[in-house]
């Protein structure tokens, strides 16, 4: 009888531990979960809380020191001085010009992403879904340099956009284009388009994946019950998706607007010879040594943020989560 | 008169899948219509292409009179109650409600306020703060009812709209609808899997598989003279009988439908009837379901509360009225 064979050997109710120091170390951590915790997290705390914010606040401290202007030394005295510098019109200048190359920059990176990230959020299945990372994320396994510097033959006077617009018929609208003030120039890879063209095409997979991510959270019904309570396409987005998407938005927007804030090399090699707070930074802690604008110039992206995220969490940006 | 919904061969398919197969319907304004069958039989997509999320393969659908092929969702004055809610998550509950007058640029007071009067019809006054998120289930459902009844449709469609619900809240919830249908005398399709709850809520039943009607009828009708073996089967477990069965109590040579509480469970000893063996017995509370082993034919017997039980394996005589034995049309 199988009965009589399995009450041969009866199974205790509770099972022997397994022994040694790794027997005794698993029940340790089961009785105490919160020991676990902590050893997992001190490594990755300490190495956030000393070496990322305090190197930050090494940073911020800079920015209340002042340079002397005769010496070139640094005074290590607490003062303003060296943000009220910021307010000269130069440096005011290549704030605003920063702040709007980003605003412009997420902006197009927003509206050139969500069709994409709707449709592989909603549609694609299987080897589509496969082939849309693919796609997304290759232009990321190849170097930032190289790309940019692609870029650039690509925007060049000579370059295959210029080639194309010619075969279209359409050099005429390439032209009037150059010739607008501010966005125009010689070509377009020495204006002010090639500079945003390029960091669109740069930051684009940063807003693609949190928008496709907070999409395909949104359950497909809820776009059929919006079209069954009477509203239009037009209607369901305005009022479904877009504000279920939009905590994707902001978390992609917060991306690719201190990217572009922070880059300084984009705007070296394609555009114009104005700065960006990128390359002012890097020209201010390099060759003019003055490391505390340098510093107070990196403090801009953080303050412009703290207030982007306010304004959004006003808005009601991160309701859905 | 013309139907509120009327389907003329009527197909769906996706692919070699045949989800809706040359269906006929017609529904009766002001009728409570359910749609009864297994996952998969079709029932679903029936609702679909009466709300508009899906187009007919093949046939011709109306509603009031009016041809809806090619109709989007949003141009049917048909209003669904999914079978999760599908709230939107975003939205408090009061606007939840509001939505379709709201798509329809009706004012925000005024649309609060039917919003408000439609939450106090599914008896929820006083909820329009909250957000979906922080209802219980059964709430959540009577949010989705408030928010499709204010749209005041010609049809309302429901999705498996008690699923969800623990027994208790779905029984509460089959009268509400029933009496809340009957107050507003608003056409109602409702498709279940439940036949308790299609027999119990409907004027009529469609009994639904593979794509296909099976038969339609009131409730009695389907319950008491099942057309096919399948509804028999399906619609309170029946018991089928074959022919060479049927033949020996009818003199007729088809397949016969027997149900459960008509069978009666004697002694083995007394008088002349069908001779079984029990194999099993389930409590069920009120009543006790035997199954019964006749001479291979599995069956089953329903015998009330407070009947001595044969034991199991114990051989008991079967009887039944020859009226109660059915006879059904379809071999199939």
């Amino acid at each position: 009888m199988t009965s009589a064979a399995v009450q041969s050997t009866p199974a205790p109710a509770i099972l022997p531990g397994s022994g040694g120091m790794r027997g005794a170390l698993s029940d340790l951590f089961w009785r105490r979960p919160k020991l676990l915790l902590l050893l997992m997290l001190l490594p990755p705390v300490l190495w956030l809380g000393i070496v990322y914010i305090g190197s930050l606040f090494a940073l911020l401290a800079q920015s209340f020191f002042s340079i002397d202007e005769f010496s070139g030394l640094i005074n290590r005295q607490i003062t303003l001085k060296t943000y009220g510098d910021l307010f000269q019109p130069a440096n005011l200048d290549i704030i605003l010009r920063t702040v709007t190359m980003a605003a412009l920059v997420t902006l197009a990176s927003a509206i050139v992403a969500f069709p994409i990230a709707y449709y592989a959020a909603l549609y694609a299945k299987g080897r589509w879904k496969a082939l849309f990372y693919l796609g997304v994320m290759l232009p990321l396994w190849s170097s930032y340099l190289v790309k940019v510097y692609a870029w650039k033959l690509i925007l060049a006077k000579e370059g295959i956009l210029t080639w194309l617009f010619g075969k279209l018929g359409l050099s005429w609208l390439l032209d009037t284009w150059l010739s607008l003030p501010i966005v125009g120039g010689n070509s377009l890879s020495v204006s002010f388009t090639g500079t945003f063209i390029v960091f669109v095409y740069v930051w684009l997979p940063f807003m693609i994946l949190p928008v496709q991510a907070a999409l395909e959270r949104v359950p497909g019904n809820l776009v059929e019950a919006s079209s069954d309570l009477g509203a239009s396409p037009g209607q369901t987005f305005r009022n479904v998706l877009f504000p279920l998407a939009l905590p994707g938005i902001v978390a992609g927007s917060i991306f690719t607007f201190s990217l572009t804030l922070g880059d300084y090399i984009i705007p070296a090699i394609i555009g114009t010879s104005r700065l960006f707070i990128g390359q002012a930074v890097y020209s201010q802690q390099g060759t003019a040594g003055n490391i505390p604008l340098a510093a107070a110039f990196t403090v801009v992206p953080i303050v412009i943020m703290g207030f982007y995220l306010w304004g959004a969490k006003r808005m009601g940006a991160f309701d859905a989560l | 008169m013309t139907s509120a919904v009327s389907f003329k061969q009527v197909s769906r398919h996706f692919g070699s899948v045949r989800a809706v197969d040359a269906v006929d319907l017609d529904i009766a304004p002001g009728e409570f219509f359910a749609m009864l069958g297994p996952s998969g039989s079709g029932k679903t997509t029936c609702l679909r292409l009466i709300a508009g999320f899906e187009q007919p393969t093949a046939g011709s659908i109306s509603i009031f009179g009016e041809r809806a092929e090619g109709v989007p969702p949003y141009r049917r004055n048909v209003n669904t109650v999914f079978q999760d809610y599908a709230l939107f998550p975003h939205l408090n509950v009061l606007d939840n409600v509001a939505y379709g007058l709201m798509v329809k640029g009706v004012g925000k007071a005024e649309r609060h306020k039917a919003a408000e009067e439609a939450l106090a019809l599914v008896r929820l006054p006083g909820y329009g703060a909250r957000r979906p998120g922080q209802l219980s289930g059964g709430q959540r459902q009577r949010v989705a009812l408030a928010r499709a009844l204010v749209n005041q449709p010609k049809v309302l469609l429901l999705d498996e709209p008690l699923g969800a619900l623990d027994l208790k809240l779905r029984e509460n919830m089959q009268e509400e609808l029933k009496s809340l249908q009957k107050a507003l005398g608003i056409t109602f399709v409702f498709v279940t899997h439940d036949q308790g709850e299609a027999l119990s809520m409907a004027d009529r039943v469609a009994v639904f598989n593979d794509g296909r009607i099976m038969q339609i009828g009131t409730p009695e009708d389907i319950y008491q003279r099942p057309a096919t073996r399948f509804v028999a089967d399906f619609v309170g477990s029946s018991n089928v009988l074959p022919p060479d069965f049927v033949q020996r109590y009818s003199g007729q040579r088809r397949w016969g439908s027997l149900r459960p509480e008509s069978i009666r469970v004697a002694n083995a000893a007394s008088g002349d009837g069908v001779v079984a063996r029990v194999v099993g017995t389930n409590y069920l509370g009120a009543t006790t379901r035997l199954a019964l082993d006749a001479d291979g034919l599995r069956l089953h017997a329903v015998v009330p509360a407070g009947t001595t039980l044969p034991a199991e394996g114990e051989a008991v005589m079967l009887t039944f009225n020859r009226e109660s034995l059915h006879l059904m049309d379809e071999p199939a």
